[in-house]
């Protein structure tokens, strides 16, 4: 005998999903991992985990950590962990400015 | 299209998010917690070194009732730091050329001292309006000059680091600038002024060091005073 309760779609942050099988441990919907999702999950599941500032701010950690752990936490640690970071922050700010770099080009008549 | 050297001072916006708000999260990026090993990575114990070092240095000469401050002030040493040093690599931007920023440290901070001092040891903060030795005539003047240059001090504050700043990026951009069309024109010149260049780049970082150095340092001066 399993308790079955239809998905529900309505946005609550943390409802707690009972299993299908009797073996299945409740996991709440934001803390699955996405290829665990069923189909019709995955909408809430993206608008939680992306949209609400708690959940970007411990993706934003989880990579941080994983880059740290990765390149800078290592044994014999040189300038290369920090100098890919560097690079990419300038790489991201001329992304970011892009709009506002276009017409500082080489020119003949400004 | 009329283009200013100012221009960079203007915090571009992708989907609405300026850029400023990226540069100011990046700080909190690039300084880890050293972890609770006994030894740890070689960027973790420079830093974990440098943190040390700077905190016993400022602390110090102060009493024991200014220690409290020292969380505060080396985070803000760490931040202004790394937010100069930051602010040199092409492209991104310096959130503290702005002088909203440094006067959003400044004011608040300063205030904080001068409370501290009104309402632990009024007698003491009041007492250092008017300097030790002063003859009898200028007692008077000299002490609406010291409450003006008491007010006078966070405005200080925010605009010396703003102005270093500022100036800084804006005298590269001129002599880049400047290199960049002699380039064609007179190679000899530019060669001149890129090496001009090569020096005030060296300048930048130095300032960019020592400005986050002293606004800090003088915050612990204000604090010494009144605690």
């Amino acid at each position: 005998m399993h308790c079955c309760q239809p998905a529900d779609l309505t946005p609550r942050l943390f409802r707690v999903r009972c299993g299908v099988t009797m073996g299945k441990a409740a996991v709440p919907l934001v803390k699955q991992m996405l290829l665990d999702l069923k189909l019709i999950e995955v909408p809430s599941w993206t608008i939680n985990r992306l949209l609400f500032p708690k959940s970007t701010f411990h993706a934003i950690c989880r990579g941080r950590d994983a880059y740290y752990k990765k390149y800078i936490d290592v044994k014999k640690g040189g300038i290369g962990g920090v100098a890919m970071f560097l690079m990419g922050y300038v790489v991201i700010s001329y992304i970011w400015g892009y709009s506002h770099i276009k017409n500082d080009r080489w020119r003949k008549y400004h | 299209m009329n283009l200013s050297f100012f221009d960079q001072f203007l915090s571009p916006s992708l989907l609405g998010v300026p850029l400023i708000a990226l540069a100011i999260m990046i700080p909190w990026l690039v300084l880890q917690t050293p972890t609770n090993r006994w030894l740890n990575n070689r960027l973790m114990t420079l830093q974990s070194w440098f943190v040390n070092r700077f905190t016993y240095q400022l602390l110090q000469p102060m009493n024991l009732g200014g220690h409290k401050w020292a969380t505060i002030l080396t985070a803000l040493m760490l931040l202004l730091i790394t937010i100069n040093l930051l602010g040199l690599l092409p492209y991104t931007f310096t959130p503290t050329t702005q002088l909203s920023l440094n006067m959003a440290f400044a004011i608040p901070l300063w205030l904080t001292t001068v409370l501290i001092g009104m309402l632990n040891q009024p007698t003491i903060a009041l007492g250092h309006l008017l300097p030790e030795g002063t003859p009898t005539p200028l007692v008077p003047i000299l002490i609406i000059i010291e409450t003006i240059s008491l007010f006078i001090r966070p405005l200080a504050l925010g605009v010396r680091l703003t102005a270093n700043l500022t100036a800084g990026h804006l005298l590269m951009q001129l002599i880049a600038t400047a290199t960049f069309v002699l380039t064609t024109t007179l190679p000899s010149v530019a060669l001149l002024t890129s090496l001009i260049l090569l020096l005030l780049t060296v300048l930048e970082v130095a300032v960019a060091m020592i400005q986050a150095y002293v606004f800090v340092l003088l915050l612990s001066l204000y604090l010494q005073e009144n605690v």
